[in-house]
C-alpha cells in the first residue's frame, strides 16, 4: 500500500531532484565565470531523469541501508556527478574558461521556473490526497 | 539537499569578487605612489581565482589563490628633479595600468551581481519547498 503512494508521487519527487541538482550545477558555472581553465558542465536532464525514474542503483549514489529484514528499501539517490556533460563554449577564451554567462543565467532561470512548477505539482498531489482522506 | 550548497558556492563567489575590488582599489588609490613603506614604487597586485569544491554533491565554489604582483614592466618617468630620481634622472612609478582596472572593477561588479541574484532565487525556492502540501 505504501508503495502505491510512493509511485504516485514518485516522478515530481524525482524530477524535484534531478532540478535541485542542475541548478546547483548551474550555480557552480556561475560561481566560477571568472576561473581561469574551468569548464562548464550541465547535466542532461531528460536522461537524468529517466536514469532516476528507472530507479537503477547509480555508481556512487547513497543506498539506504536493510539491517533487518522488516526494513523497507529506499530509492537510490543521485550520485554525485550522474550524467554531467561539458558544454560547448560558443567563443574562445584566453583564460581556457568556458563559461558563458548569458547561456547560463537563461539556464538558471530556466531550471528554477521548471523547479516551482514541479513544487506546484507535487502540492496539488498531496492536497488531492487530504482531501480525499478527509472526505 | 543541493540547493543548500548553492550558499556556500554563491558565498564564496562574493568573497572572492570583493576581494578582487579591493585589490582595484588599491592599485587606483597607489596609481602614483613613487615610493612605499620598503622603499620601493608600488608594484600592482592582482588576484588569482580557484575552482574549489564545495561540500559532498560535487558543487564548485571560488577561493582566491594568492594575490600576486604583476609582472609587467614599472612605468620610468623622467624627472631630475625628484628626489627619488636614479642616476640617469629616470623615477620609477607603479605599473598600474587605469583602463584594465576599470575593466577589472565592471566585470568584478557584475559577476558580484549575478551571484547575489543566484542567492535570492535559491532562498525563493527553498521556501517555497518548506510550503509544499500547504
Amino acid at each position: 500500500m505504501l508503495n502505491r503512494l510512493d509511485d504516485m508521487l514518485n516522478f515530481h519527487t524525482q524530477a524535484l531532484r534531478v532540478r535541485d541538482q542542475r541548478q546547483q550545477v548551474l550555480a557552480s558555472n556561475i560561481a566560477n565565470a571568472d576561473t581561469p581553465d574551468y569548464k562548464a558542465r550541465d547535466l542532461d536532464f531528460k536522461s537524468a531523469l529517466q536514469g532516476a525514474l528507472k530507479a537503477a542503483p547509480v555508481a556512487g549514489g547513497v543506498m539506504l541501508a536493510t539491517t533487518t529484514p522488516g526494513h523497507l528499501g529506499g530509492k537510490p539517490g543521485l550520485a554525485a556527478d550522474a550524467g554531467l556533460l561539458y558544454r560547448t563554449p560558443a567563443q574562445g577564451s584566453v583564460d581556457g574558461n568556458t563559461v558563458d554567462m548569458d547561456a547560463e543565467r537563461a539556464a538558471f532561470a530556466d531550471n528554477a521556473i521548471h523547479y516551482e512548477f514541479n513544487l506546484n505539482r507535487l502540492s496539488s498531489q498531496i492536497k488531492g490526497l487530504l482531501s480525499v482522506i478527509q472526505g | 539537499m543541493s540547493l543548500f550548497d548553492i550558499f556556500s558556492v554563491a558565498g564564496s563567489a562574493m568573497n572572492a569578487q570583493s576581494q578582487r575590488l579591493n585589490t582595484v582599489a588599491s592599485n587606483l588609490a597607489n596609481a602614483d605612489s613613487a615610493t612605499s613603506a620598503n622603499g620601493e614604487a608600488y608594484r600592482a597586485k592582482q588576484v588569482v581565482f580557484s575552482a574549489m569544491p564545495v561540500g559532498q554533491n560535487g558543487a564548485n565554489g571560488v577561493n582566491v589563490a594568492a594575490v600576486i604582483d604583476d609582472p609587467s614592466p614599472m612605468r620610468m618617468v623622467y624627472d631630475p628633479k625628484n628626489p627619488l630620481a636614479n642616476e640617469t634622472g629616470y623615477v620609477t612609478m607603479p605599473n598600474v595600468n587605469v583602463v584594465e582596472e576599470m575593466v577589472n572593477m565592471i566585470s568584478a561588479s557584475r559577476s558580484y551581481q549575478s551571484n547575489v541574484e543566484m542567492m535570492n532565487t535559491s532562498k525563493t525556492l527553498l521556501l517555497k519547498t518548506l510550503s509544499l502540501g500547504q
